[in-house]
């Protein structure tokens, strides 16, 4: 398990405890453990000297400040107009059979967190994925089962 | 004899159709057989479409080899290096041949991108040696007046290419007449439209021509501190961006007393956002920056009076920012040569959806969007009715097939209802429902939507509903004018742009596929045979040879038939899904 409190105190010492910290203290605790626990934000407020109710509203703003638990590996399929030309609803569909959820959950082994996002900027190779930091563009169901396939036995 | 060079393309494109591989194997090949060459990496050249590229200059000159994998690789190596006899099947291009590529090269002008494809980017002196940082040594060489800087951007002609399109130089000059202790100086790289990926292209090909533009313009309003605003997305970029930012401080570029201009100090930093849309509008970019949420506020002040910590703010886009170093070192007047008389210079568009070449352009304003699609983009793919293009994104429209003819300048394009935008060309072809992809972008800016404003909040919710029924077939009569009701109060009651701008794309498609608003609601069809709930899918006797594969592949088990039977779908369970078309070897299923 991630030591949030270590990885608070690093962040500080890089972006200082002013308000403007309150965004790269969170996206560095994200980079570690991929969301942002009611403690965790509680203890960034009291930090930076914010109310606890100030962290969560900045963090909710933003997609990528998770404030709901998620698997180690967060899946973003795009879905807006390029890919969805390009096939993005077989790909989705073919990632839940997989791994046996919904758009929106997380496996039951915390492995992996499905989600759709909006666009990735990969507009000329959809259908899209990122994994993580990876991007994973041009995909067909089969190539989008296998990329789990792989990161299930990382 | 000059050694010979072997550029891999590695911008974002390039890594993910392969190119690292095809690098990693041309390495192994000139260190286990000593072969003799340099090998170099690149970032995209906008030829998306034919990645992974490998360019070989030789002494007879330059070939573009496309598509190119591990054993192709293996081939231009041993074939063209070794034995100097180029595999002119795999040239996409080159001056010395023709290839079948030719004509997405022609009509492009580079500015913006002048380097993207033939630098390293992670190489400072590859800037340098293409006329980099030069704009900003003849500043400090030959003491150009911040006043001059600005007339100079003024006479170029040079609007925002983020998609608002103001001139620039009147931008700087409000910047430089603030009085202030600080100012701030930030560009915007929030690129989120649904089509776009120019500045992630040009942030990985060139981050140097985008900070040295930075740099040139906080010189000239005086500013003292640099913010580059980059989106989550795009990893890549701000690994280059902060690669870049160092060997700038390292050579002097970005210090105390730049260049020995004394008193003319600053940084240049990275902010990553998080993934909010909004915060490409300047208001909301700053409120993040400072590190609240990124919500608008109302404007005036405007950025140049009352901008980041309350400082005059000068916010330009990536593309912008490119621009202003050709502009100095090769003048005013060879800008505005290009373009039209109100829009002056080149604009760089991303070519996606049903288009034959995806990619990258910088063509020069004024040329038609005929020209872009069907000279440079090599039409639609398999050569299917081009039916119209969304310019703009979200906040753009759609062009329709009788406007393809217009030319690309602001005014043009405004006229037709659509915007110029940060330069995403969606292409649709005849089988694209407009109803759906009006659907489709409102589904986007209903969820950016950062709640501020109560009528782009609910308004945009309330219009998405109406258009996910009409795509249920369960369209009604007065939808249309509904939403056309709820788009005008829409653009009058919401603070920032992307409200103001939201309902564009229905109020585009309903303007020029009115007909195809109505066939959905009144006829129950879809004319793009593309809104499945609206199809409806039957056995064509004459063709169905009763091999059952239908009856088991649906997913209701609505279709009846014995073996060798004719069968028939049952309509009342049908869920209008489809299977049974794509599953049917004997094209037996009709679609209406």
């Amino acid at each position: 398990m991630a030591d949030v409190q270590k990885i608070i105190g690093d962040a500080v010492k890089v972006h200082g405890t002013e308000r403007k910290a309150l965004m790269p203290i969170l996206q560095a605790i994200v980079q570690e453990k991929n969301y942002l626990s009611d403690e965790d934000m509680i203890s960034v407020a009291n930090v930076l000297d914010l109310s606890s109710a100030e962290v969560f509203g900045t963090a909710s703003f933003y997609t990528f400040l998770d404030t709901e638990e998620r698997g180690e590996y967060v899946v973003r399929v795009c879905k807006t107009i390029s890919c969805h030309m390009a096939g993005k609803d077989e790909v989705i569909n073919a990632l839940e059979k997989n791994l046996k959820i919904k758009a929106g959950e997380t496996t039951v082994d915390k492995k992996f967190t499905l989600l759709t996002a909006n666009c990735l900027g990969w507009c000329h190779k959809g259908p899209v994925m990122l994994v993580n930091d990876e991007v994973y563009p041009e995909l067909t169901p089969q190539k989008a089962v296998e990329i789990i396939q792989e990161h299930k036995n990382r | 004899m000059e050694t010979t060079k072997v550029i891999v393309g590695l911008g974002s494109c390039g890594i993910a159709a392969g190119g690292n591989k095809v690098y990693n194997k041309i390495k192994e090949m000139k260190e286990l057989e000593n072969i003799d060459f340099i090998l170099d990496k690149t970032s995209c050249v906008g030829m998306c479409f034919r990645e992974p590229l490998v360019e070989i200059i030789d002494e007879t000159g330059a070939y573009l080899y496309g598509d190119i994998d591990e054993k192709k690789a293996i081939e231009i190596i041993d074939q063209h290096v070794q034995k100097l006899t180029p595999v002119k099947e795999y040239i996409v291009h080159s001056d010395l041949y023709e290839t079948r590529d030719d004509n997405f090269f022609k009509g492009q002008v580079k500015i913006a991108l002048r380097d993207c494809g033939f630098i390293n980017p992670e190489n400072l002196d590859e800037y340098e040696a293409r006329n980099g940082y030069v704009a900003l040594k003849n500043i400090a060489e030959k003491g150009i007046s911040q006043e001059d800087i600005i007339q100079n951007v003024l006479d170029s002609g040079l609007r925002g290419r983020g998609g608002g399109g103001f001139p620039t130089g009147l931008k700087w000059r409000f910047a430089l007449n603030s009085e202030a202790d600080e100012k701030y100086v930030i560009c915007n790289a929030d690129e989120g439209d649904p089509g776009a990926f120019m500045d992630r292209s040009l942030l990985e090909g060139d981050p140097h021509a985008v900070i040295e533009g930075m740099i040139i313009a906080a010189f000239a309003i005086g500013a003292t501190g640099g913010v580059i605003y980059c989106r989550a997305e795009y990893p890549l970029a701000i690994d280059r961006l902060n690669i870049a930012l160092e060997q700038a401080r390292k050579a002097g570029y970005l210090g105390s007393d730049i260049l020995g201009i004394t008193g003319f100090n600053l940084d240049i930093y990275v902010k990553e956002g998080a993934g909010a849309f909004v915060c490409g509008e300047e208001t909301a970019l700053m409120a993040s920056v400072e590190g609240k949420r990124g919500m608008p506020n109302k404007r005036p002040p405007f950025p140049a009076e009352a901008g980041l910590w309350g400082k005059p703010t000068n916010i330009n886009n990536v593309e912008t920012f490119a621009n202003i170093p050709w502009i100095i070192v090769n003048g005013p007047d060879a800008y505005a040569a290009y373009g039209t008389e109100k829009s002056k210079g080149t604009k760089v568009f991303a070519l996606t959806g049903k288009i034959k070449n995806g990619g990258l352009v910088e063509v020069p304003m004024g040329i038609t969007i005929r020209e872009v699609i069907f000279n440079l983009g090599g039409g639609i793919q398999d050569d299917k009715r081009f039916k119209a293009v969304q310019l703009g994104g979200p906040s753009g429209g759609c062009i329709p097939e009788h406007l393809i003819d217009t030319p690309i300048d602001y005014d043009s394009v405004n006229a037709t209802g659509a915007i110029m935008g940060s330069g995403g060309m969606v292409v649709m072809d005849e089988t694209t429902c407009m109803v759906d992809m009006a659907r489709f972008f409102l589904d986007f800016t209903q969820k950016e939507s950062c709640g501020k404003c109560t009528f782009c909040r609910i308004g945009t919710k309330r219009m998405l509903e109406i258009l996910t029924r009409i795509c249920n077939a369960e369209g009604e009569e007065g939808d249309i004018e509904k939403l056309e009701e709820l788009a005008y109060h829409i653009k009058d009651a919401s603070l920032c742009g992307l409200g103001q701008t939201a309902p564009n794309p229905v109020l585009t498609t309903i303007r020029y596929f009115r007909d195809e608003y109505e066939a959905h609601i009144r006829d129950k069809k879809c004319p793009a045979k593309s809104c499945k709930k609206l199809l409806t899918y039957e056995v064509i006797p004459e063709m169905c040879t009763g091999c059952t594969v239908c009856a088991k592949n649906c997913p209701v088990d609505t279709i009846r038939g014995a073996r060798k039977e004719l069968h028939f779908i049952e309509q009342d369970k049908c869920t209008h899904c489809g299977v049974c078309f794509s599953k049917c070897k004997f094209d037996a299923i009709r679609v209406y």
